[in-house]
This record gives structure tokens, C-alpha cells and sequence, in this order.
């Protein structure tokens, strides 16, 4: 062991955290930087390792909108004999250094955010925001699913990788993040402000892209009504940043969490690449019209890497706009909320400064003992998926994960700490 | 009558708050009875005691709350009806909770963040929670108020242990109430500053004792409640000898008044010797107790409450006026009284003050003669054959107040001014022209303090308030009463040379308005802030069953 204790090498992880510098710097197809989807039928998905049977509806549905635009089966019907004959290879989006939002389903054609960490090098990759409505992440998976994903293919992630590469170096996430978090977003339900930040910077150079004018049109036109466009970069530069702090390999510091719809696993610095895992929650909030909470799937997605690094439901007081969304009745249960999170956070993000929290950083630092210690579980802002594939997003709302994961993960650090001892 | 029972998991609420949901939500009409408990062992023993029992509490766990209700109706319904109004009014108290515009924390950890220089908890937990909590904070370096009751007596022992073995104060268990620096902790009241210190085992006791003092016009610098238990044998006034050595220590507190209920005898022989090494003027009263002396040394003995606080009041102003006096080379006390029962009065009340016995002959109106204190009244036989009494005629004292110039061992000089209907016109006139010849002849190296009292009006034909003036004018003190006079008399020989007390001083509680980590009652944490006092409430819960091995693995790890 490198440090003498505990807090010595999660002071060492912070240090890390802080020091990470991730900047935007490309849009490509996950195919040609994610190894493991470059052969085959090969698919990366949210959470920790599943099997297609124990997958829950909106990845299934998910799973069967990539065999569709892959162009490996032809129908529906076709798309799910392939799953379920074991033909498709699948592995976590976490084991690839991407992260992808709800079912996380990516392949090899689909774009992907390239963030890349200035300070240490590494690189994270997260698919694009389909936006609201029927999408994908959510398990919708034919007609206006398909045709957009395939403008996301086409036009949206070529164009954005055009006019990226007219930077010098990209786009500088952390100064980004640190303006939007002054104008209201939490970076997990709310993102509008850095959406538009973010066009304001790529505006310019999207209009200096080549190729027709419509389709610049359509880009400049998809990113100015896509509130959550952000979300995704979010949680590409989250991953990044804990990538980064999880290469200390000492501490007790949650380096990820992620639910796959069955399971919540997580990952802490000490303790590598291993996942503790325990069943998910349900989400529970506020629903569309004609959705309640018996339509809700449990709980999905690589989002909750926002609530690893300190953002999103941990810096709930950031977004007064969308408590009341979220199952917070208003600012005094958004300030409770964060004021409860700063019990198993041991730091605070001098980079995310919050003024309506009298100008605190953000979280930072989620302590497995902490969480052990008081009870106290994340609170993770979510979207909630409909149960039944091909519906989608039905509502948002809140969740917290399973205190077991952590318990397991404790125990198995100090068995790790006493051997080594 | 039918019971219908339902249980909430793990919500973990206070018993005052469920007590009074109880007792509100029993006054619905669709209910004869509702009992709200937490599920711990002996709520469930009070459920089967009261015959509310209700097989579903059987699996109820200490964090599950348990509701029962007995009505009239047999549809099961009413269980979920009442749950629901209970989450209501539980909401409705989280509401009120934040607007109160403390901070609240989870965690000790964190409680001390919000507060860093905390250094007071104040436990209105469970009793059998609050040792573990007490053993955290003073672990962590702060004070405890433990108002808890149902706190075993060994725990008791061992965290008053730890907290003199880290210069700590414990206050209690059962303490239920102190106040330090004008900040209310649990059951206070609101009492005017002022220079007594008040340090007692009995919760009432304190409190009745300062609204006495404030109904006197005086006033306290702080109150330390113990604990009913800790004059007891088994703690052997293990917190009273800290909290004495703190108020001994502090500035402020110029006179200490200690209450308690009749404590172990040992234990009152060592707060006893504690008190009167204080060197401060104390007045004590271990309720019950009947003193045949009542002064011992600086410590004077009470017999009930009020009677303490008038002699904590009278004890604080005669301290203000000693502090004020010039040093004295003679130490002895002399009395010239023109009315016999004045002087009679003085005579008694000097020999309990110094415990010396009288070994006057009461020959030429001597009534008191010890160690070189004396008193003479000036009315006996011998100084009134032939002449007019002293009352008429001031001429007789006036030549003795002078021929005191030849005397310098005496240092303090007591006198009466009687007034009234048949008195010489202008008494204090001729005491002040005496007194100033006494001086002049006397001269600075031998200075004489003279003290004197006023009996009669303002109504009167010399009128008392000139009267006073004029001697006040003179540099004569002015007593109350012949007691206050002779305690001020005796402060004026004596001094009051302080002394350390015993032990350790636990450090810099008095210095500052406490800065405290309130855990169980909110409505401390209400009063506490209302006045202007900084705290953070910790929003504690039991750990819940099979979560202990996961926390204190949490804790091993470092």
C-alpha cells in the first residue's frame, strides 16, 4: 500500500478528482474507438453485467433497436431470436471507459462523445442525446427511433466532429459545467443551461461546417431544443474524472455506480474494477399524464456516474427548477437533500461552486464508510423508463441506491486492507 | 372496542413528539384511544401493560413506529386513516423544523462541520442511547448535558470518569437544567445577569432558586445542573467538584449558591470542604438538611429556597460594596449601637459569622466581646443614668467614636441610625461630624471602614432618605439590614482570598456563551437558537438491527 491510511489515499483520490481537465474533443463512431464493439455483434450496455434474460424492458427494447440499425436483423421478431439465441455479445459500458444513459445500448455505428482528460490523458465515451419522446435509451425502438438514429449517424455526429476539430483542443467541460451549475443545472435532470452553452460555443463552427446548408440547419436546429443534450457529455466527463481518481487503487472513494435494471453495482478506488452489486430500487416521482408509479421500471442506467463525482441528485440545491419534478417539494427539501448528501461526501468541487448554497462546491468524494456509517445512500436524480419495452420515458423522479452494495464493498475492503496489512 | 394496529419501518421518531400525537389524535371522534409508540422491548411491555397490545407489533423493531387504535369500528381501515393523518402532522413538524432556521445534521461528524467550535452537546435522547452519544462528544472534546433519564448508573460513573480524566463537564443524567452565559439549555428560564453562580443537583431547585433571585432584583452569571444522582454515593459529586472548580475559576461569578437534595453524607462533608476552600461567599442548601450553624466560613446554610436566594442576592451586593472598600489595617470590629436590640442583633449575628463565642460579661452594655470584636449598646443603664438616652442625645457615641482615633486595632466601626417621632433631629449629623473628626485624627495610615444602618421612613421628621445621603455623603456604607452589615463588616476584616479547588478545571466552558450540538428534543434546538445561541441539531436514529457490525467495521477502517 501506497498510503498509510484510508484517508491518506482518499485524500490522494481527491487530489486526482480535482486535478482531471476533461475537454470535449470529438464525435465519432463508437466502433472505431470502443475495441470490443469493432467485432461482431457486439453491444455495451448500462449497469454491471446482465444477461439478455435478466434484462429488463427498456433495455430489451433498446437491444432491439441496435440489431435493427445495425442491419443484423430485419424485423423486431428477428432482433430478439438473435438476443435470445446468445448471438449478440454484450458487455457493461463501464468496461469500455463509456457510460451510456438508461439502457446505455451502444454500437458500433452509433456516434459517441469523445471526452479526453488533458491532465491525465485518459478518455471516456458516452452515445448522443436522443432528446425527449420516443427514444432509445428508453427502450422505443422502431419508426421516428430508427430514423433519428440514423440522423445521428448521418449528419449530427459528423457535423458536430467537424466543427470540434476547428478548436484548438476542443471544448474545456470543466469551465463549461462551472458557468451552467451558476445558471440552475444539477447536470443529471437538468442540463438546459449547459445545452446552450455549449451551441454558443459549436454555433459558429457548425455554420463554418461543409455540406448542405439544411443540414446545418437541422444540427444547430436538434441542439437548440434538446434540454438534455448535455446530460450525455455530463456523463462522459463524469466518467472520465472517476477514471482518473479510480487509478490511485487505494481509498474508499465510489469510483462508479450504475444500475442495469436488475442490479446497482458500484466500484470503489480500492478495490479495482470489481463490482458490489445488490437489486435495484424503483424510481419513484412524478409521471406523465396517464402513467403512474405501477408503469415504472426499476431503476436503469449509467446516469447515476453524475451522482458518483458529486453532480445531480447530490447537488439537487444547483436546480431549484426542477425539485418540485423530482419529488422534492421545493428549495428547503433541495437544500435538505444536499445539506444530508454533504454526510457521506467527504469533499467539496471548488470547480462547481453553487450559489444558492452560499456558494459551496459541489460533493465530491462519496465514502464508502460514510454511507455504511450513517445509513445515508446517494440520492440519485432520474429519468423513469416504462416497464415494457417500446413505451419510454414515462416520468422522473428520485432513487436511492441499495445500502447492501456498499456493506459488501466495505467488507471486502477490509479484507483487502488486512491481507495487505 | 376493537384494536387495529399498523406499522411505519423505520421511522424513527422522538416520544415527546409521539406522545403528543397520541394524546391529540386520541381526541377524534371515530377513536377511543390512540397509542403511538416507538417498538422497542418496553413499549412493547407498556402495549400488553395497558391492553392495547396487537400481535401485529410482534415483528415491530426500536425504529419501527407502532400505531394502535381502539375504536368502536371493526373495519381495519381506521389503522390506515390514523397512519395517514400521523404522516401529516409528522410533515407539518418537519416543516416547522426547517423554518426554525437551524442547521440539522446525521452524523456527529458532520454536526461538528457545520458547528467547529462547538463545545456543548445537550442528549434529550432515549436514556439508553444517550451514554454512547455522551462518550462521543466528550471523546470529541466537548462538554455534555445529559437531560436523559433512565441512564444506568455505571454508565453515569464511567462517562463522569472520562470526562474528568479529559478536564470535561457532565451534566447529569437527569439534568434538566443549566444555563451558561445567559444561553438556556433544556428547562431555563430567562434570568438577568448579575454576579452569582448557581450550581445545583436538582432541576427545579435551579430553577426556582434564579426566578427567586430575579424576583430579588439580582441576577446570575451561569447555572450548572448535575444530575439528581450525582451526590450520590455511587457518584460521589463526581461532576459538582468540576462545576465548582469552574464557577471558583470564573470572574463573573462572585458568589456561588449550591442546591441539592439531601446528599449522601459522605459526599456532602466533600462538597462541603470543596465550598468553603470556593473562596468566594456561598451559600448552600442540601434540601431537607436542618444546619444548627448557618455559617461556616464563607458558606452560608439554607434551609429552603427563597431563603437561599436572598442570601445569594444579599451575599452579591454586599460582595459589590466590599470590593469597593479601602484595605483596613486594624481586623477588629467595633459596634456602637444606640438601640439595644440593634446591638443585640449584631452581637449574635457576628458570632455566627466569625464562629467565635461570646466572652462578654455584658457589663457597660458590652453585648459582644471576642478576639477583639465588640459591640456596646449605647442604651444600658450606665450610659443613660444622668443623661438623656443616645437616641436623644448623640453626644455620648459621638466622643466614643472618637476615642477610637487612640485604638487602631479596631478597623471596622458599626453603627445605628435610629429616626423618628422623640430621635434627635438630626442623628446622622452628628455621626458624620464624629466619623470625620475620627478620621482626621486617624489619619491615612489607619484608615476605618464604619458601616451603618437606618431604622425608620421617609416619612419621617428627619426623613430617611436625606438622612442616608448625608452619611453616604460622608463615606459611610450604607447596610440593608444589621445582618447585611455584619457580613459586609466581616468581609471588610476577613477578605476573601481565592482559593484553587481541587481537580481539574475543565477549560473555557464559562468564558463564552456555549456554542452546542443538540440531539433528541428539537424544540431545544428551537429555544437555543431564539436565543441567539449557535447550534446544530443532529437528526439522530437508532442504528437499525444488523447495521451495528456494518457501522463499526465503517469505524475500524481508518
Amino acid at each position: 500500500m501506497t498510503y498509510a491510511t484510508l484517508n491518506d489515499a482518499n485524500q490522494a483520490v481527491i487530489a486526482e478528482l480535482r486535478k482531471a481537465r476533461p475537454r470535449l474533443v470529438d464525435v465519432k463512431p463508437a466502433g472505431s474507438c470502443i475495441p470490443f464493439l469493432a467485432e461482431g455483434m457486439s453491444l455495451l450496455h448500462a449497469g454491471p453485467p446482465i444477461a439478455w434474460e435478466d434484462m429488463t424492458g427498456p433495455m430489451k427494447g433498446a437491444v432491439l433497436g441496435a440489431c435493427l440499425f445495425e442491419g443484423w436483423a430485419g424485423t423486431a421478431k428477428e432482433a430478439e431470436t438473435l438476443a435470445s439465441g446468445g448471438k449478440i455479445r454484450f458487455a457493461p459500458c463501464h468496461d469500455n471507459s463509456a457510460v451510456g444513459p438508461m439502457g446505455g445500448i451502444t454500437s458500433a455505428h452509433m456516434p459517441v462523445l469523445v471526452v479526453k482528460n488533458a491532465e491525465h490523458g485518459n478518455v471516456a465515451y458516452c452515445n448522443l442525446n436522443e432528446g425527449i419522446g420516443k427514444v432509445m435509451r428508453f427502450g422505443a425502438f422502431e419508426g421516428e427511433v430508427q430514423t433519428r438514429l440514423a440522423w445521428m449517424r448521418d449528419v449530427l455526429g459528423p457535423v458536430m466532429s467537424e466543427a470540434l476539430s476547428h478548436l484548438e483542443d476542443g471544448l474545456d467541460l470543466t469551465a463549461m459545467m462551472a458557468q451552467a451549475v451558476t445558471m440552475g443545472d444539477e447536470f443529471h435532470q437538468r442540463n438546459i443551461a449547459a445545452s446552450a452553452l455549449l451551441l454558443r460555443a459549436l454555433a459558429a463552427e457548425i455554420v463554418g461546417c461543409g455540406g448542405d446548408d439544411a443540414k446545418r440547419r437541422e444540427v444547430l436546429a436538434f441542439l437548440g431544443r434538446t434540454d438534455q443534450f448535455f446530460l450525455n457529455i455530463a456523463m462522459a466527463y463524469c466518467k472520465c474524472v472517476m477514471d482518473a481518481g479510480a487509478k490511485v487503487g487505494e481509498g474508499s472513494i465510489v469510483t462508479a455506480m450504475t444500475r442495469n435494471g436488475k442490479d446497482f453495482g458500484i466500484r470503489v478506488s480500492g478495490l479495482g474494477d470489481r463490482w458490489f452489486t445488490a437489486p435495484v430500487n424503483t424510481p419513484v416521482g412524478l409521471f406523465f399524464t396517464g402513467y403512474s408509479q405501477d408503469d415504472a421500471n426499476p431503476d436503469i442506467g449509467d446516469s447515476a456516474i453524475t451522482e458518483t463525482l458529486g453532480i445531480g441528485g447530490a447537488a439537487m440545491i444547483a436546480a431549484p427548477g426542477v425539485t418540485r419534478f423530482l419529488g422534492a417539494g421545493g428549495f428547503n427539501d433541495a437544500l435538505e437533500i444536499s445539506e444530508e448528501m454533504r454526510e457521506i461526501y467527504i469533499e467539496t468541487n471548488s470547480s462547481f461552486q453553487i450559489p444558492t448554497w452560499d456558494f459551496q462546491g459541489a460533493c465530491l468524494g462519496l465514502d464508502i464508510r460514510r454511507v455504511v456509517e450513517t445509513g445515508i445512500t446517494p440520492v440519485i436524480n432520474t429519468g423513469i423508463a416504462h416497464r415494457k419495452p417500446g413505451i419510454g420515458q414515462v416520468g422522473a423522479g428520485t432513487v436511492r441506491p441499495p445500502l447492501a452494495c456498499f456493506e459488501q464493498a466495505l467488507e471486502a475492503l477490509a479484507a483487502a486492507r488486512s491481507r495487505s496489512a | 372496542m376493537m384494536l387495529h394496529a399498523l406499522l411505519l419501518k423505520g421511522n424513527f421518531q422522538d416520544s415527546v413528539t409521539l406522545m403528543v400525537l397520541s394524546r391529540d389524535l386520541s381526541g377524534l371522534s371515530t377513536v377511543n384511544r390512540v397509542s403511538v409508540m416507538m417498538g422497542t422491548p418496553a413499549n412493547k411491555d407498556v402495549y400488553r401493560e395497558t391492553g392495547m397490545w396487537h400481535d401485529a407489533l410482534a415483528e415491530a423493531t426500536p425504529n419501527d413506529l407502532c400505531i394502535v387504535v381502539d375504536s368502536d369500528t371493526t373495519d381495519p381501515a381506521i389503522a390506515e386513516t390514523i397512519a395517514g393523518e400521523i404522516k401529516t402532522r409528522l410533515a407539518e413538524l418537519a416543516v416547522g423544523k426547517r423554518k426554525a432556521g437551524y442547521s440539522t445534521a446525521r452524523s456527529w461528524r458532520r454536526a461538528r462541520q457545520l458547528l467547529p467550535d462547538a463545545n456543548m452537546v445537550l442528549i434529550s435522547v432515549a436514556g439508553q442511547y444517550a451514554p454512547a452519544l455522551a462518550r462521543q462528544a466528550l471523546e470529541d472534546g466537548c462538554h455534555a448535558m445529559i437531560f436523559s433519564d433512565n441512564v444506568p448508573v455505571e454508565d453515569e460513573r464511567a462517562l463522569k470518569t472520562l470526562a474528568g480524566e479529559r478536564g470535561l463537564l457532565v451534566m447529569g443524567p437527569d439534568c434538566g437544567t443549566a444555563i451558561i452565559d445567559r444561553v438556556p439549555l433544556a428547562f431555563a428560564n430567562r434570568i438577568p445577569a448579575g454576579p452569582i453562580a448557581v450550581v445545583g443537583a436538582s432541576g427545579t431547585g435551579i430553577q426556582e432558586l434564579t426566578s427567586q433571585i430575579a424576583w430579588l432584583g439580582g441576577g446570575i452569571t451561569h447555572a450548572l445542573g448535575l444530575g439528581g444522582r450525582d451526590l450520590s454515593e455511587t457518584i460521589g459529586g463526581a461532576s459538582a467538584a468540576p462545576a465548582l472548580a469552574l464557577v471558583a475559576a470564573d470572574p463573573r461569578s462572585r458568589v456561588v449558591a449550591f442546591v441539592s437534595k439531601q446528599p449522601a453524607a459522605a459526599v456532602k462533608d466533600k462538597v462541603m470542604a470543596i465550598l468553603q476552600g470556593l473562596g468566594k461567599p456561598v451559600v448552600a442548601l442540601f434540601l431537607g438538611d436542618r444546619p444548627t450553624r448557618r455559617v461556616v466560613g464563607n458558606v452560608h446554610l439554607a434551609r429552603s429556597l427563597d431563603e437561599a436566594a436572598s442570601i445569594a442576592v444579599d451575599l452579591a451586593a454586599i460582595d459589590v460594596q466590599a470590593s469597593q472598600l479601602p484595605d483596613v489595617s486594624g481586623t477588629a470590629i467595633c459596634g456602637l449601637y444606640t438601640g439595644g436590640t440593634l446591638a443585640s442583633e449584631a452581637s449574635f449575628l457576628l458570632g455566627e459569622v466569625l464562629d467565635l463565642t461570646d466572652q462578654a460579661t455584658h457589663t457597660e452594655g458590652r453585648m459582644f466581646d471576642a478576639a477583639g470584636h465588640r459591640i456596646i449598646d449605647l442604651g444600658d443603664d450606665i450610659y443613660t443614668r444622668g443623661r438623656p438616652h443616645p437616641m436623644i442625645d448623640p453626644f455620648a457615641r459621638g466622643e466614643m467614636i472618637r476615642d477610637l482615633a487612640a485604638d487602631t486595632s479596631i478597623g471596622v466601626l458599626l453603627l445605628d441610625v435610629v429616626l423618628g417621632f422623640g430621635s434627635h433631629s438630626d442623628p446622622a449629623g452628628e455621626v458624620v461630624k464624629a466619623v470625620q473628626d475620627l478620621r482626621a485624627t486617624r489619619g491615612e495610615a489607619a484608615p476605618v471602614v464604619v458601616i451603618a444602618t437606618v431604622t425608620g421612613t421617609n416619612e419621617d421628621p428627619q426623613d430617611r432618605a436625606s438622612q442616608t445621603a448625608m452619611l453616604e455623603a460622608a463615606g459611610i456604607e450604607i447596610a440593608g439590614s444589621v445582618r447585611a452589615a455584619v457580613l459586609l463588616a466581616a468581609r471588610a476584616v476577613k477578605g476573601q482570598t481565592a482559593q484553587a479547588a481541587g481537580g481539574v478545571t475543565p477549560a473555557g466552558l464559562l468564558a463564552q456563551a456555549p456554542a452546542v450540538i443538540n440531539i433528541g428534543l428539537t424544540g431545544f434546538a428551537q429555544d437555543l437558537k431564539a436565543a441567539g445561541a449557535k447550534v446544530v441539531h443532529l437528526e439522530w436514529t437508532p442504528v437499525a438491527e444488523g447495521a451495528d457490525k456494518f457501522r463499526q467495521l465503517a469505524a475500524s477502517l481508518q
